[in-house]
C-alpha cells in the first residue's frame, strides 16, 4: 500500500492541486462554481482531453505530435463534406478513422524507419493537413447538417447523469481514459509500450519490437485527433478549414504536461493526463471570468511554467529522499 | 627505479587513493614523471591506469595522497587548475568540437583577442599553422575537424596542448583507434616533444609500442604499483608478469573434465563493424562455460551483440542447435533461446524506473497472458520464485529496480532471462560493479545454468573471474581470436600474453 502511494504520489499531488485550484477559482469568482460554468469546464476538459490522451501516448515514447490541431481541422471539415456526398454517419466515421490510421502510420514510419525527428515530421504535418483542410472545405464554412443534432446531443452535450452538470463528451473522454489505462497497465502490448517509453534500448535488448510500438503510439494519437475533430465540429456546428482547431495541439500538450508527462518520454499516467486536461479547462474558464478571455494564453503559459518548475523540484526532492533511505 | 642522480621530477604522485562506489580504483599509487621523458603506464583492464591519469589531470581528484608539481605540493581538483600548471590531458575519446575549424579548436577558450573581445582570426590562423607544422599535420587551419581522421584529430589535440604551453602531456590510450602509420606518426611527434623538454605520459596495452617509445614504464595492478621499469629493464615477458598476479587457487576453479553435450552455439566467420577486417568463428557446447578474455576494445561486446541479434554482422552466421538465426532480430534470438546480459546494465539491461517484478516478467510477458491481458498472479509468482532462486535482496518485488544495489540489479537481469530457460546465455561483464557477496551468488547461478545444459559464453575483463568459471577461454586481440586456452593450460599469464599480442598461437 505504501509503495502504491509513493508510486502514484505525483498523480495524487496533481489531484490535490486541482481541488485547490477549483476552490481558489470559486473564491475569486462565485459564478465559476455555477452549474453552467462547471458544465462548460467539463465539456472543454472532455474535448481537449481526447487529444491530450492521444498525444500522451506519443510523448510517452519520447516523441511529439504537432499536427493534431490541423488534423482536427481537416476531419471537422471532412465530416460534413462526406455527409454531403451521401455517406451515412457510420461510413463517414469509418473513412475518417481510416485516414487517421494512415496519417499515424505515416508519422510513425517517418520517425522510426527513416529516423526523422518527430518535431519536424509533425510540423510538416501541421502545414500539410491545414492546407488539405482549406482545400477540402473549398474556402467555405462547412456546416453541420441539422439532422445531426441527435449525435451532437448523444456524444457532446447530453447529460446522461440526470441532474449533474456532466456533459456526454466528458464521460466519453473518461471512458477512453479507462480503456487507455487498462491497455497500458493490464495488457501485454501496453506493458511493452510503457517499457519502450521508459528505456527503449533495454526494451530492444529484451526482444521487444520497439519500432512497431512507437508507430502504434502515433496511430493512437492521430486516431483520437480524428475522433476529436468530429466532436469539436459537433460542438461548434460549423468549421472553417483555415482556422478550425488551430493550435489545439498545444493545449493538448499543455494538458499532458500538467498531468505529469515528461517530454523526455517514459513518464505518463493516464489519470494525470485527465486531471491535467481538467486543469487547463478550469484555468481557461476562470481567466474568462476574472480577467477576460484575452488573458487566457498568458495565464496558461505562466501556470504551466510554474507546474514544470514544481515538478522538477518534486522530482529532486523524491530523489534526495531516496538517497537518504 | 630512478637513480639518485636523476633530476627532480616535474610531476610526482605520492600514494594516491581514489574510491568509486563499490571499487577501490587507486590504493596508494605513487609515480614520478620527468621533463624530457616518455613514460608508459600499463596494467590490465581496471588496474587503475585511467583513474591515475584522471587524478593527475583534475578530472577525478584523489581522496587521499599528495601531488607535487616541481617539488611543491599542489591541489588539482579541477581540470582548469591542471591546465594552469601546464598539464594537458588528452582523453581517449577525443575532446574536439567537430563543427569548428582546426584553428578554432586549437585555441578554444584561449582565443587571441584584439581590444578585449574582438576575435583576432588572423593571429589565430597564423599561430595555428605554426603549431600544426610542429606536430607535422598537413591540413589547413581552416579545415573543419569533422572532415579529419582520428589520427589527425589526435594531432590537433596535441597542437592544442602546445598552444597552452603544456609541460606535461598525458594521453589516455592514444593509439587505441589509430592505424599503424598514424601510430608511427604519433610517436614521431612524441619523440619531438621529448627532445623539446616536455614530459609525455601515455597509457597503452600494446607491448611493442611501449618497448619502442617509452623510456620508462609504470605498471599498475588492482589499483597498486606493481613495477617501475627503466628502458634497460623492459621486456614483454617481464611486463606481462607484472601486470598479472598470482594464479587462482586451483581448488576454487571449476573441476576439470566436466561432461559437455553437443554444440549449442556456433558463430561462423562473424565480421563486426568495430573490426571489419577480421572474422571470428567459435562454438560453445551444451553445459560448457566458455570465457572470452581480451582488452577493452578487442571486439568482444560487438560479438555478443551480434549473437543476441541486437546488431547485424557485416557477414557470417550464428547458429543455435544447428539452426541459423536471422541477423539483427532480437526477438528471433530470444525465441531460439538466446539471452544476453549486456555490458551496460543501467542503459541496456534494466528498467531502473520500473518495479522489480515487471523487469523480471518483461521478456516472457507473452507467455503470461490470457487474451492479451497480463496474468498478474503469474507475474508475481515468477518474481517471487526468482527472488528466492537468485537471492535478490529486497523487501518487496514492487519496489523500483533502481533502488537495488548493482549486484542485485544484475540478479534481476539474470532473473528475467532465467524465466525463459535460455539455451544460450551470453554474459557481458556479468560482475562489473558488483560486490563480493553478490559475485559469489552470480557465479553459482552461472554454474547452475551450465549444469542444466545451457551453453554459456562469458565475456569478462576480470581475469580471476575468467579463471574461476571457464572450462575454456577464447582470447580476443584487436578484433580477432588470438588463441584459445584449454582448462589444463589456463593461467593469467597465458591469457594476458594472447590478449596483449605478445604471443600468437
Amino acid at each position: 500500500m505504501k509503495t502504491l502511494l509513493i508510486r502514484h504520489s505525483k498523480t495524487l499531488l496533481i489531484f490535490a492541486l486541482l481541488v485547490v485550484l477549483t476552490l481558489v477559482c470559486g473564491w475569486l469568482e462565485p459564478r465559476f462554481l455555477s452549474r453552467d460554468s462547471l458544465g462548460a469546464v467539463l465539456k472543454y476538459a472532455g474535448l481537449f482531453g481526447v487529444i491530450a490522451l492521444g498525444v500522451s501516448f506519443v510523448i510517452l515514447t519520447g516523441g511529439i505530435d504537432l499536427s493534431i490541431g490541423s488534423w482536427v481541422g481537416l476531419c471537422a471539415v471532412l465530416y460534413p463534406v462526406l455527409l454531403k456526398q451521401g455517406l451515412g454517419v457510420g461510413e463517414a466515421a469509418l473513412v475518417i478513422a481510416g485516414l487517421s490510421v494512415l496519417a499515424g502510420l505515416l508519422h510513425g514510419f517517418l520517425v522510426t524507419k527513416l529516423n526523422l525527428q518527430a518535431f519536424l515530421v509533425t510540423l510538416c504535418g501541421l502545414f500539410i493537413y491545414r492546407g488539405l483542410a482549406r482545400v477540402a472545405g473549398g474556402g467555405r464554412e462547412q456546416i453541420l447538417p441539422a439532422d445531426q443534432e441527435w449525435l451532437r446531443d448523444a456524444l457532446v452535450l447530453g447529460r446522461p447523469l440526470a441532474g449533474l452538470p456532466v456533459p456526454a463528451v466528458f464521460l466519453l473522454m473518461i471512458g477512453l481514459a479507462v480503456v487507455a489505462a487498462v491497455f497500458l497497465n493490464l495488457t501485454v502490448t501496453g506493458r511493452r509500450l510503457l517499457a519502450t517509453g521508459r528505456n527503449e534500448q533495454a526494451a530492444r535488448f529484451c526482444g521487444i519490437g520497439t519500432v512497431r510500438l512507437r508507430v502504434l503510439s502515433y496511430v493512437i494519437c492521430s486516431l483520437l485527433a480524428g475522433l476529436a475533430g468530429v466532436l469539436f465540429l459537433l460542438d461548434g456546428r460549423s468549421a472553417l478549414g483555415s482556422s478550425f482547431g488551430n493550435s489545439y495541439e498545444l493545449w493538448a500538450i499543455a494538458g499532458a504536461v500538467l498531468g505529469g508527462c515528461s517530454l523526455r518520454g517514459g513518464q505518463c499516467a493516464v489519470a494525470g493526463v485527465v486531471l491535467g486536461s481538467v486543469m487547463v479547462a478550469e484555468v481557461r474558464q476562470a481567466v474568462f471570468f476574472v480577467a477576460g478571455d484575452e488573458w487566457k494564453e498568458f495565464v496558461i503559459g505562466v501556470f504551466i511554467l510554474a507546474g514544470v518548475i514544481a515538478d522538477e523540484a518534486f522530482t529532486r526532492w523524491m530523489a534526495s529522499r531516496r538517497v537518504k533511505s | 627505479m630512478p637513480s639518485l642522480t636523476a633530476p627532480e621530477p616535474i610531476l610526482e604522485a605520492i600514494s594516491l587513493s581514489k574510491r568509486f562506489p563499490g571499487v577501490q580504483a587507486l590504493d596508494g599509487v605513487s609515480a614520478r614523471f620527468h621533463a624530457g621523458e616518455v613514460v608508459a603506464v600499463m596494467g590490465e583492464n581496471g588496474a587503475g591506469k585511467s583513474t591515475l591519469m584522471k587524478a593527475l589531470a583534475g578530472v577525478h581528484p584523489p581522496d587521499a595522497g599528495e601531488i607535487r608539481w616541481e617539488g611543491k605540493p599542489v591541489r588539482i581538483s579541477r581540470v582548469a587548475q591542471a591546465e594552469a600548471l601546464g598539464i594537458a590531458f588528452i582523453h581517449q575519446e577525443l575532446n574536439l568540437c567537430e563543427n569548428l575549424t582546426v584553428a578554432e579548436n586549437v585555441f578554444l577558450g584561449r582565443e587571441p583577442c584584439r581590444a578585449g573581445w574582438w576575435l583576432d582570426r588572423r593571429t589565430m590562423r597564423k599561430r595555428a599553422a605554426e603549431l600544426l607544422a610542429r606536430v607535422g599535420l598537413k591540413v589547413s587551419p581552416d579545415e573543419v575537424v569533422e572532415s579529419l581522421s582520428i589520427g589527425q584529430r589526435q594531432m590537433v589535440e596535441i597542437a592544442r596542448a602546445l598552444a597552452r604551453e603544456a609541460r606535461l602531456v598525458i594521453m589516455d590510450e592514444p593509439t587505441s583507434s589509430l592505424t599503424a602509420s598514424e601510430t608511427a606518426r604519433l610517436f614521431e611527434v612524441v619523440r619531438d616533444l621529448k627532445s623539446r623538454g616536455l614530459g609525455v605520459v601515455f597509457i597503452s596495452h600494446r607491448l611493442v609500442e611501449v618497448m619502442s617509445v617509452a623510456d620508462r614504464v609504470v605498471v599498475l595492478k588492482d589499483g597498486r604499483n606493481s613495477g617501475d621499469l627503466t628502458k634497460s629493464e623492459m621486456s614483454p615477458e617481464r611486463m606481462v608478469q607484472l601486470m598479472v598476479g598470482r594464479d587462482l587457487d586451483p581448488s576454487r576453479r571449476r573441476p576439470e573434465g566436466i561432461q559437455t553435450g553437443a554444440v549449442r552455439l556456433e558463430a561462423e566467420n562473424l565480421r563486426t563493424r568495430a573490426w571489419p577486417g577480421e572474422t571470428v568463428s567459435f562454438s560453445v557446447r551444451a553445459g560448457e562455460i566458455v570465457g572470452m578474455a581480451g582488452l577493452v576494445g578487442a571486439g568482444r561486446t560487438e560479438l555478443a551483440r551480434v549473437v543476441a541479434g541486437v546488431d547485424r554482422a557485416l557477414s557470417g552466421t550464428v547458429r543455435v542447435d544447428g539452426v541459423v538465426l536471422p541477423p539483427g532480430c532480437v526477438a528471433a534470438a530470444v525465441r531460439a533461446g538466446v539471452a544476453l546480459a549486456p555490458e551496460d546494465r543501467k542503459e541496456q539491461g534494466i528498467f531502473l524506473e520500473m518495479p522489480i517484478r515487471e523487469n523480471i516478467a518483461l521478456p516472457g510477458l507473452g507467455g503470461m497472458q490470457r487474451l492479451g491481458f497480463v496474468r498478474s498472479g503469474a507475474v508475481t509468482a515468477l518474481a517471487e520464485r526468482m527472488r528466492g532462486l537468485l537471492g535478490i535482496r529486497t523487501s518487496d518485488v514492487e519496489k523500483m529496480a533502481g533502488l537495488l544495489s548493482g549486484g542485485n540489479q544484475q540478479k534481476v537481469v539474470l532473473a528475467k532471462w532465467l524465466a525463459l530457460d535460455p539455451r544460450v546465455f551470453v554474459l557481458d561483464e556479468p560482475t562489473r560493479g558488483v560486490d563480493v557477496g553478490a559475485k559469489a551468488e552470480i557465479y553459482r547461478v552461472i554454474e547452475d545454468l551450465a549444469a542444466a545444459g545451457a551453453a554459456v559464453l562469458m565475456i569478462s575483463s576480470d581475469l580471476e573471474e575468467v579463471l574461476r568459471l571457464s572450462d575454456r577461454v577464447l582470447v580476443m586481440h584487436e578484433g580477432r581470436l588470438a588463441g584459445e586456452v584449454g582448462r589444463a593450460e589456463l593461467s593469467e599469464e597465458a591469457v594476458m600474453q594472447l590478449a596483449t599480442g605478445t604471443l600468437h598461437v
